[in-house]
């Protein structure tokens, strides 16, 4: 399997806080990896390496290198690392503006004009996102509009919109009730065929779910988050190697 | 809309249980042919299916079992797999079975065979047409056809007692005899045991879409005696049990 992003030696530290711990793993090329974890053990704070939003903190420190295509993201631009790593966040979050406007903001944030040019990525944005369907004929509405599972589908196609390489969920499904979720889970599957997908969830049935890998994040005595095992999902869920991964699992943790 | 990731997983493991059962059931005639041809080199072949039969079988259900890990089914979808296992584990058997005719063939060498030997073909053919039944059935959710195919069973447990039969008197003639029928009444009894599992694969489809396990008691007629005395019988009190 072809590695996408490759983790080396990460150390990170909010102050003196060290909040994760030595990680190595290489994130494969157009799979879905899944992050699990109990609460506070580093999952977000790891997601958050990979587009440095950790930026945005003041008093974050960070060792370590993470390569994404042997190019290590704290060597490149960032705002050129944010297009080729898009995030899709917790709460949907579309913007004060109409649905196409919200597609339509990336692009033109990057300097595009020609009206036919987005009107095409606007359009196939929102086909790969499984929304255009629902939204063709009302573009000019606001995104506000929209409901919980829809919106997140907008914020998914505004991520796309920029053409990634890598697409980022930070718990995309936790506010969505449960037939929403399944359709992100399974837009999901459709989007892998041509993005890197790495989501961050405390839901470990939908990593099961909607996931081929796996990486389990605990945390260690210290309160620094380890990354104690990565995996093919069906063999971690079947017949972890840790006895931690194991008992989190299995629900005898803690 | 459903879910179409499981429902894909899902679809891949009965192509895979249809083609296990594919396989043993050619075996199975194959190997009665082979024996009534005399054909032991052939015989060798069944040795090597049964190789990759076991392969599938285990396969199989790996494959149910992160199924089950990974997609969280419950209800009727859980059914369905715990009686996939099942069910798999039924045609592992059968392809057992079909190797142990094979074996035969190989033990009986260059003996000649005695005249109930002809009705191998005619039971391997009904035993193997009652599996090809009862798996579409399993497959397709035939609550009518899985509940038609185990009466089948008391035909084939006719042929067997037909050769139970005649053996006797061969036996009684010939004492050399004795081996090669002890040897036709094996592959008899491996046909036997192959209906039955086929009657609890038809069991299976049947629980997949009522929840219950229905036992089918057809040839057993002292158990049916014996069933409903016990239904007849007063309900029991404490003074009963003084």
């Amino acid at each position: 399997m072809a590695t996408k992003i490759q983790v080396v030696d990460l150390n990170l530290y909010y102050g003196e806080f060290h909040a994760l711990n030595n990680v190595n793993v290489e994130v494969p090329l157009r799979q879905i990896t899944a992050i699990i974890g109990p609460s506070g053990c580093g999952k977000s704070t790891f997601l958050r390496v990979l587009n440095r939003m950790n930026d945005l903190i003041p008093n974050v420190r960070t060792d370590g290198k993470v390569l994404i295509d042997e190019q290590n993201l704290f060597d490149m631009d960032v705002v050129e690392l944010r297009k080729r790593v898009g995030m899709v966040f917790q709460r949907p979050n579309p913007f004060p503006k109409t649905i196409y406007d919200n597609v339509a903001f990336g692009p033109r944030a990057h300097g595009l004009r020609d009206p036919k040019i987005i009107s095409e990525i606007v359009e196939r944005s929102l086909r790969d996102a499984a929304l255009w369907d629902e939204v063709k004929d009302d573009l000019n509405k606001s995104g506000l509009e929209l409901s919980g599972g829809q919106q997140q589908r907008l914020c998914i196609a505004r991520a796309l919109a920029v053409e990634p390489e890598v697409i980022l969920m930070d718990e995309p499904a936790s506010a969505l009730d449960p037939i929403a979720t399944l359709r992100i889970e399974e837009l999901m599957q459709s989007l892998k065929e041509n993005y890197t997908i790495v989501i961050v969830t405390h839901n470990m049935q939908q990593a099961a779910r909607a996931s081929d890998y796996t990486a389990f994040f605990n945390m260690g005595d210290d309160r620094a988050g380890n990354l104690v095992e990565f995996g093919l999902t069906k063999d971690i869920f079947t017949h972890p190697k840790q006895k931690q991964t194991e008992d989190y699992i299995t629900g005898r943790f803690g | 809309m459903g879910r179409e990731i499981f429902d894909k997983k899902l679809a891949e493991l009965n192509q895979n249980l249809r083609s296990l059962e594919t396989m043993v059931g050619k075996m199975m005639v194959d190997s009665v042919g082979y024996l009534l041809k005399r054909n032991l080199e052939a015989s060798h072949r069944i040795y090597n299916n049964d190789l990759f039969v076991n392969q599938m079988h285990v396969q199989i259900e790996e494959n149910c079992i992160i199924l089950i890990a990974t997609q969280q089914p419950i209800a009727a979808d859980l059914r369905y797999l715990s009686s996939m296992i099942d069910v798999n584990n039924q045609l592992e058997r059968i392809g057992d079975y079909a190797k142990g005719i094979a074996r035969i063939n190989n033990l009986i060498g260059n003996e000649q065979l005695l005249p109930p030997f002809q009705y191998l073909p005619r039971m391997a053919d009904l035993t193997v047409s009652m599996l090809h039944r009862s798996v579409t059935a399993f497959l397709e959710n035939d609550m009518e056809t899985s509940k038609a195919i185990p009466p089948d069973d008391d035909l084939v447990d006719d042929m067997f007692n037909q050769v139970f039969q005649e053996i006797f008197p061969l036996v009684q003639q010939d004492p050399q005899a004795f081996k090669c029928a002890n040897y036709l009444l094996w592959v008899a009894h491996n046909l036997e045991r192959t209906a039955d599992r086929v009657t609890n694969i038809c069991e299976r489809t049947i629980y997949n879409l009522t929840g219950q396990l229905h036992v089918f008691d057809l040839d057993d007629e002292l158990s049916e005696q014996h069933w409903k005395k016990i239904v007849a019988l007063p309900p029991q009190t404490e003074e009963t049990f003084k």
